[in-house]
């Protein structure tokens, strides 16, 4: 009942191919631009800063598994291993070729999507179950690879120190700039996703995730397209890869081992499947979410028991409070996050009448 | 509708969580951030470590603080993940710590580039990469323990000694874990080779070391070892004491790295009782036979407590209390040197190189940072598996320094 969606007529077809046809849509998306580009750095500080550039990372990574998992059903436990592709790539060619991150952004995405691609050959045959297991071997095959391959890994250490990327002579170093350099990724991602999503690949992604049969019968080439899903998919997660290792200076494979494939599914699944703004909310959620819990129980807490017994208390009561979160919610809807919130904004659309 | 209330209730709540600022330092206190494992892979570690720097912290300021300035600790439980941990160092940073403990080889490798540039020392004793403790490179970065490259050249002076003085055409075996760290002394344990002229095997373990059986076989029966040097992790370190039991090798003629050396890696390869004669590297002492772990039972018995039971996990409680004490020592340091309590970061950084032969009773090796030298000399002892106890088996050691110190400067 904020605004009207009716009266609105398009007379050209762009306007009615416009992401955002609603007026309302397109002013909510201007607002969160000004919020996100011009008054978050201005008025939150570096520690608030830090958590968003954490959170824009995991969105890149959690849009490239959607892809793959929410819209094609092709489902993938070896998503850390390409971002770890993404990472070392784009390291080696920092280091031993000193290119700028506008060239190693887009190459460490392109070299894991060729090996993304290279793994889902085998989608054809095998589905569900059998998938993940063979997209699991990938996960260990190339953190195999990666470990003892010093060409690679420059080095036993199997960590290479990264440069900070330079934008026009400017060395991004602290929490504000990488802040600008991460968000800016993160939203071309987004983009990228809403329009890919729309396209005639993206729509086939989903013809094939509803009904493969169907689909390979309306003429989609099914294995074609599971290969471009999960190209794209490692595409995103080789950038993901890439962004992490800017933001931290170093590219190292134990921070893309199978938890953070784990982490990741969470993620999509809390998030919603076949959702870009779910892959967005999952991000938020399972970086967020144990930050929040912490800081209510020290606020809290302290009036219980003293700091060092806290301590205890926080790290264990953490992991249980998370964990039941994430039952409750998706409980109470097993669609993700993304389900929700539309939920809620169907609830507003005609507030205050029922329907 | 009911469901969307309870939903909306539950994002809200989650909203004003992430909004709410935690207060907690005041402007006196001098703060220390410590990243810390409990729940995650390495908790069995963090579970005594962490109450052990917490328990050193409450001693000190029972009695008065660093010179009238309380010490006050910001605890976050990372997990061993380095999202978590590089939100946890910002949040340090925010609460205006002046040194962070840190927590885990790949996090430390994470938050070293943003030491530097804050200008906060960092400290992370048996992790992080051993070329860290080389302090020109790294000015804010302390591994403030020894390293796997001079845990590496104490090994080999404990096996040379064992031997009779003489390895010459001796056969090393080393069994390690097949990661990164495992591999580690690697480069360091060739070159001694070729200075002391003995046969060095490697025996690679897959992550996550449960089972090794053919190796040890192979290290037993076909290869015949003169003496064994094994880096393990996790599980892997019980395991390997049970299976060179099994193969009857005198377990005197084996002896782990730092983190195969603690009671609970002795309790799941059988209790005490079959792991006699098993020698481990330690870079804090071990068993509780120093006067500041009586001090910190009588300040629980004052408080009418019964003294922590962490402290029966002597291997790692000692090793908190070494962080704790070293952090503590370049505080005082540095608030003596400033004349107050209103330090920074580049002051205990400086108190840190002010550290001379800080030894704690004896629960610390003779401590002396350097320029170049952030490990504090690389100090490291064995300790040895007799009755129900760990009794030391040498000296502290730091064998093989010129080596070492070759190797730091080398590392550009």
């Amino acid at each position: 009942m904020f605004h009207r969606e009716s009266g609105y007529f398009k007379t050209t077809y762009q306007a009615d191919m416009a992401l955002y046809p609603l007026p309302i849509g397109r002013y909510a998306i201007i607002a969160v631009g000004v919020v996100f580009f011009i008054l978050c750095p201005f008025f939150l500080g570096e520690y608030y800063l830090s958590i968003i550039n954490l959170v824009a990372i995991a969105v890149v990574g959690a849009l490239g598994l959607n892809i793959l998992v929410g819209y094609t059903n092709q489902i993938s436990i070896g998503h850390a291993a390409f971002m770890s592709v993404g990472a070392y790539t784009a390291a080696n060619l920092a280091t031993k070729l000193d290119l700028p991150f506008w060239i190693t952004l887009p190459a460490g995405g392109a070299m894991a999507a060729l090996i993304g691609m290279l793994v889902g050959i085998p989608s054809l045959r095998i589905k569900g179950l059998y998938l993940a297991i063979a997209t699991l071997a990938a996960q260990f095959i190339i953190e195999w690879i990666i470990n003892h391959t010093p060409t690679i890994s420059g080095g036993v250490a199997a960590s290479i120190e990264m440069p900070r990327p330079v934008f026009f002579g400017i060395e991004l170093a602290n929490q504000a700039e990488l802040y600008y350099f991460l968000i800016v990724i993160a939203a071309i991602a987004i983009v990228g996703a809403l329009n890919l999503v729309r396209s005639r690949i993206g729509r086939s992604f989903i013809a094939i995730r509803d009904q493969e049969i169907a689909a390979e019968i309306i003429g989609i080439n099914v294995f074609k397209t599971k290969l471009i899903a999960f190209g794209i998919s490692s595409f995103y997660a080789g950038v993901c890869g890439v962004m992490y290792t800017y933001y931290l200076g170093v590219a190292n494979y134990e921070n893309f081992q199978l938890i953070t494939s784990i982490d990741y599914l969470a993620m999509v699944i809390i998030g919603g499947l076949g959702s870009v703004l779910g892959s967005i909310f999952g991000a938020i959620f399972i970086t967020m979410l144990p930050i929040a819990i912490r800081l209510i129980m020290e606020s809290v807490g302290t009036i219980f028991v003293d700091d060092a017994a806290l301590a205890q208390v926080i790290a264990q009561f953490r992991l249980i409070i998370f964990g039941g979160l994430i039952i409750v919610f998706l409980i109470v809807e097993p669609d993700g996050l993304a389900k929700l919130w539309q939920n809620i904004r169907n609830y507003f659309r005609f507030w205050p009448f029922s329907y | 509708m009911k469901h969307l209330r309870t939903g909306l209730l539950a994002a809200g709540l989650a909203m004003s969580a992430t909004t709410m600022v935690a207060t907690t330092a005041t402007a006196k206190d001098l703060v220390i951030g410590m990243a810390c494992d409990r729940t995650g892979p390495t908790q069995t570690v963090g579970v005594v470590l962490c109450p052990a720097y917490h328990d050193y912290v409450k001693l000190v300021n029972s009695k008065g603080g660093l010179m009238g300035n309380k010490v006050k600790v910001v605890e976050i439980d990372t997990q061993y993940k380095v999202p978590a941990s590089v939100e946890a160092y910002q949040r340090f940073k925010k609460e205006g710590a002046v040194v962070v403990a840190l927590w885990g080889t790949p996090m430390t490798q994470a938050i070293t580039p943003n030491l530097n540039a804050d200008k906060i020392p960092g400290t992370s004793p048996g992790f992080g990469t051993a070329a860290a403790a080389n302090g020109v490179k790294y000015p804010y970065l302390f591994p403030m323990a020894a390293s796997y490259w001079s845990q590496a050249g104490a090994a080999v002076t404990f096996a040379k000694a064992e031997l009779g003085g003489n390895i010459k055409g001796k056969k090393i075996a080393y069994i390690f874990y097949d990661n990164p760290a495992g591999r580690e002394p690697i480069p360091v344990l060739e070159k001694l080779a070729k200075i002391e002229d003995f046969e060095l095997k490697k025996f690679a373990i897959p992550p996550p070391g449960v089972e090794m059986k053919v190796q040890v076989q192979d290290i037993t029966r076909r290869y015949r070892a003169d003496f064994v040097l094994s880096h393990l992790f996790g599980k892997g370190p019980a395991v390997h004491i049970k299976e060179f039991k099994r193969m009857g090798y005198p377990l005197k003629k084996l002896l782990s790295f730092v983190w195969g050396a603690g009671e609970a890696d002795i309790n799941g390869a059988g209790g005490w009782a079959k792991a006699q004669g098993y020698n481990a590297l330690n870079f804090a002492g071990v068993g509780s036979n120093y006067a500041v772990l009586d001090e910190i039972k009588a300040l629980y018995k004052k408080e009418g407590k019964t003294g922590p039971e962490e402290m029966a996990s002597t291997v790692y409680y000692n090793r908190g209390i070494l962080a704790a004490a070293v952090h503590l020592k370049a505080m005082e340091l540095a608030v003596k040197a400033k004349g107050s309590g209103d330090i920074t970061g580049t002051d205990v950084q400086k108190g840190f190189l002010a550290i001379k032969d800080f030894k704690l009773g004896g629960i610390l090796p003779p401590l002396d940072f350097t320029d170049i030298d952030h490990e504090g000399g690389g100090w490291a002892r064995v300790f040895r598996v007799e009755g129900d106890n760990f009794v030391p088996a040498s000296d502290w050691i730091r064998g093989y320094r010129d080596v070492v110190i070759q190797m730091l400067k080398e590392d550009h």
